[in-house]
């Protein structure tokens, strides 16, 4: 699971089955000082609330379809969860 | 498995079901020897209890942590199963 940062947001409305209400929001990955790390991704919203500019956390592969409602949804990035805080340990 | 020092908590109100009352680590990844960070960072739920800047076991493997967490279908890919005590690495010199 990695810290990512929502910049945007993809509409597609003529998709395979299984991606109804599916809502899709460009992350790009940073590290824990908004430094940008690799290429941005279009990642499945997991918890539905997650608007732009906002500091998230994505897993890939299996756990992305794992984090939608449905079962096995076909998506290979997800946000799980809105990081409030990165706090200095 | 991979080797990782702790050098951050997520916080985190709004996330998926397994997260809850989890604690979330930020884990900087380290080389081999447990000395050099590779530059890489990610985020891991704790299991066993570990602290600031301790070295730690990352399991990175889905399957496997949700057999740690015992949770049959979450989004969960990354959890500390260990705390660090001494890492040994072949020394240059064979005996």
């Amino acid at each position: 699971m990695e810290l990512a940062r929502v910049i945007g947001t993809v509409v597609a409305t003529q998709q395979v089955e299984g991606l109804e209400g599916v809502k899709f929001l460009i992350v790009q990955p940073v590290d824990r000082n908004d430094k940008k790390i690799g290429e941005p991704v279009v990642a499945a919203d997991g918890v539905a609330m997650a608007g732009p500019g906002e500091l998230v956390y994505i897993v890939a592969s299996r756990e992305a379809s794992l984090a939608l409602p449905e079962k096995f949804v076909p998506v290979d990035h997800a946000i799980v969860g809105i990081v409030d805080a990165v706090s200095e340990v | 498995m991979k080797i990782g020092k702790v050098s951050g908590t997520v916080v985190s109100t709004i996330n998926a079901p397994v997260f809850e009352a989890r604690r979330l680590l930020l884990c900087d990844l380290l080389d081999e020897t447990g000395k050099k960070p590779e530059g890489r960072s990610l985020i891991a739920v704790d299991a066993v209890g570990a602290g600031a800047g301790e070295t730690v076991l990352i399991l990175d493997e889905g399957n496997s942590a949700r057999q740690v967490v015992d949770l049959e279908d979450a989004p969960i890919r990354a959890v500390i199963v260990g705390i660090v005590d001494e890492i040994e690495v072949e020394s240059k010199t064979r005996r």
